[in-house]
């Protein structure tokens, strides 16, 4: 009996420790929520997590970054039910999935909460769930817009190497950029995982057993930086076509050594940003924009790295 | 336990003299009664004005921990008699997706596709069952390839057949359906309506459900947790089925020279825990209106954790399915509870690990103390 309360005594100073941290760290003013669909693995979020910070810090007010821990889309459904009972003035969210995401997000602007969509999603979406407004970059358009790029610079066929194959949005990018190159997209759409040395693998398979493809599209550094390795392996490095979406430390290091053709940017930060800050104001003064914001896309070329390269992995 | 059922019986010097008190704490679930009131002591001091704990709050971790109950009596009954499924949290989106194409790709009723996922899912199951008896593999092994096989099913055919991974459109298509609001629905609507009128619990300011109560009923899902629990609990603890259950896990062998078919019932517990995972998928995939190929991703082992919080042995032979519901409970608090408390949810996992970590040793004194092993 005694071992019992000794454990649950050190539960409950294990469990309190980080708690009080958390309520420390916390500042007066508003509260926002900033519920993603990414999961724990994916590090391309943290730039949305300095961002909010960071935007947390200059308006005074309180925010908070959730997740699903797997990405399981349901679960995120549960956290923005969980987000609206806490009380915030404003959730942030993705819409990754329109079916799961509706009700949940509907109910808190029943509640009396306001909704900001980011990064995934469309304005249409964004209307009919009642949000405020969106902020991010329209998927399809964004990959169209690479898929022409590309063809203008000769490309005819590709590899896509999408380790989300389960949100249908990250698809997208490659179907428009198929539609861009005007080349059916059939297999060339690889799902690859999330394992970096999988991803590597699978991609090294792919291009000895398609040897004609002359371009490649990742989705994201999740994906593109097991591509540049397995690239390096089998010395396709800066002789094959090579874009990717969204940036990363070594796709910045790509772009600049020439392996990389161009980065598309959504940047995420503003993502993240721009919606607490608009909130806040709107909250505050009763200000609101009156569109929708396109954060991206934005190539990011060889030219003018400086800045990207000095924040990449950070705020860019 | 079944031993705990039946009438005491009259002074017998060779059963050991234990006073009613002490008969009453040593019990598997006591871990599990335990961490309960430990774990909403410590949500009550720290997130008490949180939310957490006004109705729309309690809905919400009151549903995630539904959700965990599901799957983890299935899961309960099956490690009891021995035997793991790691198959479950593929097996849940799968049955997903097929409800999903039947009904909505192949434009079937909602009532059929649903019985025919549930079919699938207890033959598959019965298969997983059918393996692990006849080749004496662990099950772990057979089940961790059926978690692979199902999870790449449930990818390949929606991209096979609508070229995309989430198939939505089924709210529409369950409309009017007389099986689909058994898993979707809720219940008691018109009670929380009267709720919300009279001003007891909140309700929505402003937008079409202006008036309407934040909480409107309870979720089938809730229903279909508590529903399962009772009848596990009861199979287990008062049915001749429930010891062969117990048999079977503590030695197979054993159980054998005694008569109890111990292939039947691991094969029909291997078919509950399909069944289990199956009613999990119906209810989300009702309630969500789309199936996704990523659905029930790491649930297996979630349920697997909420039946060793809830105090079962991991080799078998040994367990209680309330038990098991607390740990569901406690899982689903803790998980949805730290978002309340403003945790980084970053650190979500180290909170399970130690709560896992404790909820072991606990239950291993717990134990001891039961059955006098030193």
């Amino acid at each position: 009996m005694k071992s019992m309360i000794k454990s649950v005594a050190l539960a409950t100073i294990v469990v309190a420790a980080p708690l009080t941290l958390a309520t420390t760290a916390s500042a007066e003013g508003e509260k926002y929520v900033l519920v993603s669909h990414a999961p724990d693995s994916d590090s391309w979020w943290n730039t949305v997590k300095n961002g909010i910070a960071l935007a947390g810090e200059q308006m005074g007010v309180e925010v908070e970054y959730r997740n699903p821990p797997t990405g399981d889309i349901a679960d995120m459904a549960r956290i923005i039910d969980q987000a609206a009972a806490s009380g915030p003035n404003g959730i942030i969210t993705t819409l990754a999935d329109y079916d799961v995401l509706q009700g949940p997000i509907e109910n808190a602007v029943a509640s009396g909460v306001d909704v900001i969509i980011m990064n995934t999603g469309t304005p249409e979406q964004a209307r009919e769930v009642g949000a405020l407004m969106y902020v991010g970059q329209p998927e399809y358009d964004a990959g169209l817009a690479a898929g022409m790029r590309a063809k203008g610079d000769g490309v005819t066929s590709f590899l896509c190497v999408n380790h989300a194959i389960q949100q249908p949005t990250v698809g997208e990018r490659c179907r428009g950029f198929a539609d861009g190159l005007g080349v059916d997209l059939g297999d060339s759409m690889l799902d690859s995982g999330t394992d970096p040395s999988e991803i590597k693998n699978k991609v090294l398979a792919y291009l000895s057993a398609n040897p004609e493809t002359d371009g490649i599209l990742t989705l994201g550094p999740v994906s593109a930086d097991p591509t540049i390795a397995a690239l390096e392996e089998n010395g396709m490095a800066g002789d094959i076509y090579f874009g990717t979406f969204d940036l990363g430390e070594e796709i910045v290091k790509g772009i600049k050594s020439g392996v990389i053709q161009w980065g598309i940017d959504q940047q995420p930060f503003l993502q993240a940003y721009l919606p607490v800050v608009i909130m806040t104001n709107y909250h505050r003064y009763g200000v609101l924009p009156g569109n929708n914001i396109n954060s991206g896309p934005g190539f990011v070329t060889a030219d003018a790295l400086s800045k990207v390269e000095e924040f990449a992995g950070e705020y860019r | 336990m079944s031993q705990t059922a039946q009438p005491k019986p009259v002074a017998d010097e060779r059963v050991k003299e234990m006073s009613s008190f002490r008969r009453s704490l040593i019990r598997p679930e006591l871990g599990g009664i335990c961490g309960t009131i430990a774990v909403f002591t410590f949500f009550l001091l720290f997130a008490h004005d949180s939310g957490m704990f006004n109705s729309q709050g309690i809905m919400n971790w009151s549903t995630v921990s539904a959700q965990f109950m599901i799957i983890a009596v299935g899961a309960c009954l099956l490690m009891i008699a021995g035997e793991f499924d790691l198959s479950v949290g593929s097996m849940i989106g799968f049955a997903g997706m097929m409800i999903a194409i039947f009904s909505v790709t192949l434009g079937w009723p909602v009532w059929m596709a649903i019985l025919i996922s549930f079919v699938l899912c207890l033959a598959i199951g019965a298969l997983n069952g059918f393996i692990v008896i006849k080749t004496g593999l662990p099950s772990f092994i057979v089940t961790l390839a059926t978690l692979f096989i199902l999870r790449g099913f449930t990818i390949y055919f929606p991209q096979l057949l609508e070229n995309k991974t989430i198939i939505g459109g089924i709210r529409d298509q369950a409309e009017g359906d007389w099986l689909a609001p058994i898993f979707g629905g809720k219940i008691l609507t018109g009670f929380f309506q009267w709720l919300g009128d009279n001003e007891l619990i909140a309700t929505f300011e402003r937008g079409t459900r202006q008036g309407d109560p934040v909480v409107d009923g309870i979720p089938m899902l809730i229903i279909w947790a508590i529903v399962l629990v009772i009848f596990g609990h009861v199979l287990l603890t008062r049915t001749r089925f429930g010891n062969w259950i117990y048999a079977s896990g503590g030695d197979a062998q054993a159980a054998r020279y005694v008569g109890v078919p111990v292939n039947r019932v691991k094969v029909l517990m291997f078919m509950f825990t399909a069944f289990c995972a199956c009613v999990f998928a119906t209810c989300q995939v009702m309630e969500f209106g789309s199936a996704g190929a990523d659905r029930g991703l790491l649930k297996e082992f979630e349920a697997i954790i909420a039946v060793v919080i809830g105090g079962a042995l991991l080799t078998g032979g040994y367990g209680s399915v309330i038990g098991a519901a607390l740990g569901a409970l406690i899982f689903g608090v803790v998980q949805q509870g730290l978002f309340f408390a403003g945790v980084e949810s970053s650190l979500f996992r180290v909170f399970l690990g130690v709560i896992l970590l404790l909820a072991v040793i606990l239950n291993t004194y717990i134990r001891r103390m039961i059955t006098g092993e030193r």
